[in-house]
C-alpha cells in the first residue's frame, strides 16, 4: 500500500505564452479522496486532462501505481482504471440511459446483459437508475449518475469527478457523498475538483491547492478552516460583500403577475410565476439549472414576449407585449446567463460589444447612426470602472477570460443607469476576484435605487446578495421569503421540488 | 500518414492583403499552363483573355456593362450572407424587376414624360422587391427555408416572362417573333458615352457597393445585421428584432436585382425578350463571396468576374480555345483566392 495510486511529478504544460501548470507535484493513494483546489483558471483543468490522457504534458512525469505512463489518451487512460466524470455530459438525449451506457463502452456486449448490470451497479452504489428510460426526460442529477455509473461499469481504479456538485440539490449532493465514500471504501482513489470549501473539508482527507498553475500547499482539509483553505486558493483574504440591511419598500420596480408561458419545444414552461421587486433590494432566485431560468430571464428582458401586456410590468408601465429595445427604454438592464453569444458576441471588439445594449441608454447610435468615438469612449470607461483586463477598447471579446468578459458585460449594463436589473449566473466560471467585484457593483446599484433579481444556482452567492429569496422548480416559481427566515435546508427542498402549502393552495385555486 | 487542418493561432495581416493579387497571377500562370497543355500558344492565349477585351474603349464599356449588375446585386446578396440569410433567388427578382420595368415601359407607349424614367426604375426596384418578399413572409411567418423558396421562384419568374412575351406581352409587329414591342424612348436608358452601349444605370450599380459599405459601416442597421448573423441570440438580447433585419435585408437584394433586371432592359435591350440575363443573379452569389462578402471588395471581384466571361468570349473567337477551356479559366479564377484565404486561416500538417 505503500506505492500510490497516482503521483504526478514535475508536470508542465504551456499553452503558447501562457503557462497553465508549473512543474506541478500531486500524489494520490489507494482508497483515498483527493482535492484539487483552485479558482477558476487555477489550472485545475488542464491538470486532469493530462491524467486522461486529453492532453500531454510539456515536462514531468505521470506515475500509475509506480509505473511511468508512456504514450498516454483517454483509451489507454480507461484501460488502466482511470474514470472521469466531466463537468459538461456527453449524453445522446434522444436515446435509452442503456444505449448511452453500451457507447461508451470498449465491449458493451448484449444489451439486456448489460442492463442487468446497470441495475446491479446502481442498487449497489445508490444511484437509483432505470436503465430503459430516456435521457432528455431525466434531471441534471440522474444524468450525473449515468456518467458516473458509466465510469463504475469499467471498475475504475481512480476516478476524477470535476465540480459534480455544481448542478446538484443540496440532498443529491449528500447522496453523491455518500456514493463516493462508499467507492472509496472499497479500494476506489478519487480526484475531487472543487472550489466549493464546505464540501471539500466534509469529503475529502488530503488537498493539493493550486493557484496561477502552481502547487500552493498538500494540506489535509480536515484540519483547516474553510478561511483558510481560501487565503491559499487566492493568496488574499476572501472580501465577503456586505449586505445592507433590509430596504424599506419605498416603490415597485419590476413585477411578474401570473405569467404562464409556453416554453416550446426544449424549453420549460412557466408556470403562473408572479414577483414583485422593490425598488433598492435584491431578489433571488434559486433552482437547479434547465428548471425555467433560460425561459425566466427571456421572459422578463423581453425576447420571450408576454400573452398579455400586464404580465409584466416595470415602473407601473405595462410592458408585458413589448420587446427588448422597449423594455430597455424603460429601464430594464440584464446579464443573460451565457456569455459567449448571448451576452456578448466574440468575434466583435468590446467597443462593439459595447454597442450591442448601449445604444439607446447609453446614447451609442443617434438617428441610427453609430456614434464611434462616444462608443468606443464608453467602452473604455466600462473597462477602466469595471477592472477588466483586456487589450483594450479594440480587443475581441473571444480574447478575454471569462471572468473579465463577465466584467465587462456586468459594466456594460451597470454603467446605463438601469432601473431594473436582472442577473442570471453572475458569477458562473469566474474566478473569485471578479466575482466580489461583480457582487459588489450588484449591492451598489441596489443601494442606488434600482430593482435587481439574481437567478442563481449558487445558494452561498444568494444567501449573501439578497433580501429575499424564491425557488424556480419546474417552471413554477415558490414565494418570495425574506432571507432571515430562511434556512439552506429549506431551500434544498424546495429545489427538489418540494412545494410550499400557499403555493399548492394558490394552485388548487387557480384550477 | 494524414493531412490535419488546424486554424492558426495568430492572424497574418499582410497575407491578408497580399492574398488577392497573389491569387489573380496564380490564376494567370495556371491558365498559361491549362493553354499550352491543349495546344494553344500560352503566351497568344494569355493575352486574348485578359488584355484583349481592355485595349479599346469601348473594351472597358462592355466590361462595366457587364460587372454592373453583378456588383450591385453581389453588395445586396452579401448583407443577407452576413446576416444568415441565404436569398440565392436574385436571378428571379431580377428577372421579375425587368417585368414590371418593362410592363410600366409598355403601359406608357406615347409619353415623352421627364417622369416616365424614374417611374419605370422605380417599378423595376418594386417588381424584385415583390418577388423578394415572397421567401421573406414565407420564412418569417412558416419558418420556410429561403434556401429553397427563392431559387424555385427563379424558374417560376422565368417562365413568366417567357408567357408574357410569348403571349399578351408579345409585338403584334414583331413577325411573330417572343418579344415585346420596343420600348418608348421617354422610358429608355440612353447612352451616355459615344460609342459604347455604358448608360447611366451602369453608373448607379457602381455607386450603389460604395453607399451600401457606408450604411454598413456607419448605420446601425448594418450592425444589426451583422450581429444577427454571427450571433442571433445576441441580437435577440440587444432587442434587433430578428424578423426586421430578414425583412431589411431580403428587400435590399431583391430590390437591387430588380434595379439591376430594369437597367438591362431598359438599357441595352430596349424591349421584353424571354432572355434578358446570363445569369447575372447566380453569379452574383459568386462575385459576393469572392468579394468576401465587403462591398469594397465585391466591386474589384465583380470585374474580374466580368472580365473572366468576356475574355472567355474573345479568346473563342480570336484563338478558338474551346468554351470548356474558358470554363476552367473561371473556375481557377475562384479556386485560387478562395484556397489562399483558407491557407491564410488554416495550417495544414502531414500527420503520422
Amino acid at each position: 500500500m505503500n506505492i500510490p495510486r497516482l503521483e504526478l511529478r514535475g508536470l508542465t504544460r504551456r499553452f503558447g505564452p501562457v503557462t497553465a501548470n508549473q512543474s506541478v507535484d500531486l500524489v494520490v493513494r489507494a482508497g483515498e479522496i483527493h482535492a484539487l483546489l483552485g479558482e477558476n483558471g487555477a489550472g485545475k483543468s488542464t491538470l486532469v486532462k493530462m491524467v486522461y490522457g486529453v492532453l500531454r504534458p510539456d515536462e514531468g512525469d505521470i506515475l500509475w501505481e509506480g509505473e511511468p505512463i508512456a504514450a498516454h489518451d483517454p483509451r489507454a487512460a480507461r484501460k488502466l482504471g482511470i474514470g472521469m466524470v466531466f463537468q459538461h455530459f456527453s449524453l445522446f438525449e434522444a436515446l435509452t440511459v442503456l444505449e448511452n451506457v453500451a457507447m461508451a463502452l470498449e465491449a458493451p456486449g448484449p444489451l439486456p446483459a448489460l442492463a442487468i448490470r446497470i441495475r446491479e451497479v446502481s442498487a449497489a452504489y445508490g444511484l437509483p437508475l432505470e436503465p430503459l428510460s430516456y435521457v432528455h426526460t431525466l434531471s441534471v442529477g440522474e444524468r450525473q449518475r449515468i456518467e458516473i455509473v458509466r465510469c463504475l461499469l469499467q471498475s475504475p481504479r481512480l476516478l476524477v469527478m470535476d465540480e459534480p456538485t455544481s448542478v446538484l440539490t443540496p440532498h443529491e449532493a449528500d447522496s453523491l457523498f455518500e456514493t463516493l465514500r462508499r467507492l472509496a471504501a472499497e479500494g476506489c482513489s478519487i480526484l475531487y475538483i472543487s472550489h466549493k470549501l464546505d464540501e471539500i473539508r466534509a469529503l475529502c482527507e488530503a488537498a493539493t491547492v493550486l493557484r496561477g498553475g502552481r502547487v500552493v500547499a498538500h494540506c489535509d482539509p480536515r484540519q483547516e478552516s474553510a478561511a483558510g483553505l481560501a487565503r491559499m486558493m487566492m493568496g488574499a483574504e476572501l472580501e465577503r460583500p456586505i449586505r445592507p440591511a433590509t430596504a424599506a419598500r419605498s416603490s415597485l420596480r419590476l413585477v411578474l403577475d401570473g405569467l404562464d408561458l409556453p416554453g416550446g419545444l426544449n424549453g420549460v414552461d412557466l408556470r403562473r410565476v408572479s414577483l414583485d421587486v422593490y425598488a433598492g433590494e435584491i431578489v433571488g432566485i434559486a433552482g437547479i439549472a434547465g428548471n425555467g431560468q433560460t425561459e425566466l430571464f427571456a421572459a422578463i428582458s423581453g425576447e420571450a414576449l408576454a400573452p398579455s401586456a400586464n404580465d409584466v410590468l416595470i415602473d407601473n408601465t405595462s410592458c408585458g407585449h413589448l420587446g427588448a429595445a422597449a423594455r430597455r427604454r424603460l429601464g430594464l438592464c440584464g446579464v443573460p446567463e451565457e456569455r459567449n453569444g448571448h451576452g456578448a458576441v466574440p468575434g466583435f471588439s468590446l467597443t462593439d460589444n459595447a454597442l450591442l445594449t448601449g445604444y439607446q441608454r447609453a446614447g451609442l447610435a443617434r438617428g441610427g447612426i453609430i456614434r464611434g468615438a462616444a462608443t468606443q469612449a464608453f467602452a473604455a470607461r466600462v473597462i477602466t470602472e469595471f477592472g477588466v483586463r483586456c487589450g483594450g477598447p479594440g480587443a475581441a471579446a473571444a480574447t478575454l477570460s471569462g471572468g473579465n468578459l463577465q466584467k465587462f458585460i456586468v459594466g456594460r449594463e451597470v454603467l446605463q443607469n438601469p432601473g431594473v436589473f436582472v442577473v442570471a449566473q453572475p458569477t458562473w466560471g469566474v474566478d473569485a476576484g471578479a466575482a466580489a467585484l461583480i457582487h459588489q457593483a450588484l449591492l451598489a446599484l441596489a443601494a442606488s435605487g434600482a430593482a435587481v433579481l439574481v437567478i442563481s444556482q449558487d445558494l452561498d452567492e444568494l444567501f449573501a446578495l439578497c433580501n429575499r429569496l424564491a425557488v424556480l422548480n419546474g417552471g413554477a416559481l415558490s414565494r418570495p421569503l425574506p432571507i432571515e427566515t430562511l434556512s439552506v435546508e429549506a431551500i434544498g427542498l424546495l429545489m427538489g421540488g418540494a412545494q410550499t402549502q400557499a403555493q399548492a393552495s394558490e394552485q388548487a385555486h387557480a384550477a | 500518414m494524414r493531412l490535419k487542418v488546424e486554424p492558426r493561432s495568430t492572424g497574418v495581416p499582410a497575407m491578408n492583403a497580399l492574398v488577392p493579387p497573389l491569387a489573380v497571377v496564380a490564376t494567370i500562370l495556371a491558365s498559361g499552363v491549362v493553354f499550352a497543355v491543349l495546344g494553344y500558344p500560352a503566351g497568344r492565349t494569355l493575352f486574348a483573355f485578359f488584355v484583349a477585351p481592355l485595349v479599346s474603349l469601348n473594351g472597358w464599356a462592355e466590361l462595366a456593362l457587364k460587372a454592373g449588375p453583378l456588383a450591385m446585386i453581389a453588395v445586396g446578396l452579401a448583407a443577407g450572407f452576413r446576416a444568415g440569410i441565404w436569398n440565392i433567388g436574385a436571378e428571379g427578382q431580377l428577372i421579375m424587376g425587368a417585368v414590371a420595368a418593362g410592363g410600366v415601359a409598355l403601359g406608357f407607349p406615347d409619353s415623352q414624360g421627364f417622369w416616365v424614367l424614374p417611374l419605370v426604375c422605380l417599378a423595376g426596384l418594386a417588381g424584385g422587391m415583390a418577388w423578394g418578399a415572397v421567401p421573406a413572409l414565407l420564412r418569417i411567418r412558416l419558418g420556410v427555408n429561403e434556401i429553397l423558396t427563392s431559387l424555385m421562384l427563379t424558374y417560376v419568374a422565368t417562365l413568366l416572362l417567357s408567357y408574357l412575351v410569348f403571349g399578351p406581352w408579345k409585338d403584334p409587329d414583331g413577325y411573330s417573333l417572343p418579344q415585346s414591342r420596343m420600348f418608348s424612348d421617354a422610358a429608355t436608358l440612353t447612352p451616355i458615352l459615344a460609342r459604347t452601349r455604358l448608360t447611366s444605370g451602369t453608373l448607379v450599380e457602381f455607386l450603389v457597393p460604395v453607399a451600401l459599405w457606408a450604411v454598413l459601416r456607419y448605420a446601425l442597421v448594418g450592425f444589426k445585421i451583422r450581429t444577427a448573423g454571427l450571433a442571433p441570440a445576441a441580437a435577440g438580447y440587444a432587442g434587433f428584432v430578428q424578423s426586421r433585419v430578414v425583412w431589411t435585408v431580403f428587400l435590399t437584394a431583391s430590390g437591387l436585382a430588380g434595379l439591376a433586371g430594369a437597367f438591362e432592359v431598359l438599357g441595352p435591350i430596349g424591349q421584353l425578350i424571354p432572355q434578358i440575363t446570363p445569369g447575372y443573379g447566380f453569379t452574383a452569389i459568386i462575385v459576393a463571396f469572392l468579394g468576401r462578402l465587403h462591398p469594397l471588395g465585391i466591386i474589384p471581384a465583380a470585374l474580374l468576374v466580368a472580365l473572366s466571361y468576356i475574355g472567355g468570349d474573345t479568346a473563342q473567337v480570336s484563338s478558338g480555345l474551346p468554351k470548356g477551356a474558358a470554363g476552367v479559366v473561371q473556375g481557377l479564377l475562384l479556386f485560387f483566392p478562395l484556397a489562399a484565404d483558407f491557407l491564410v486561416r488554416n495550417r495544414v500538417r502531414v500527420v503520422r
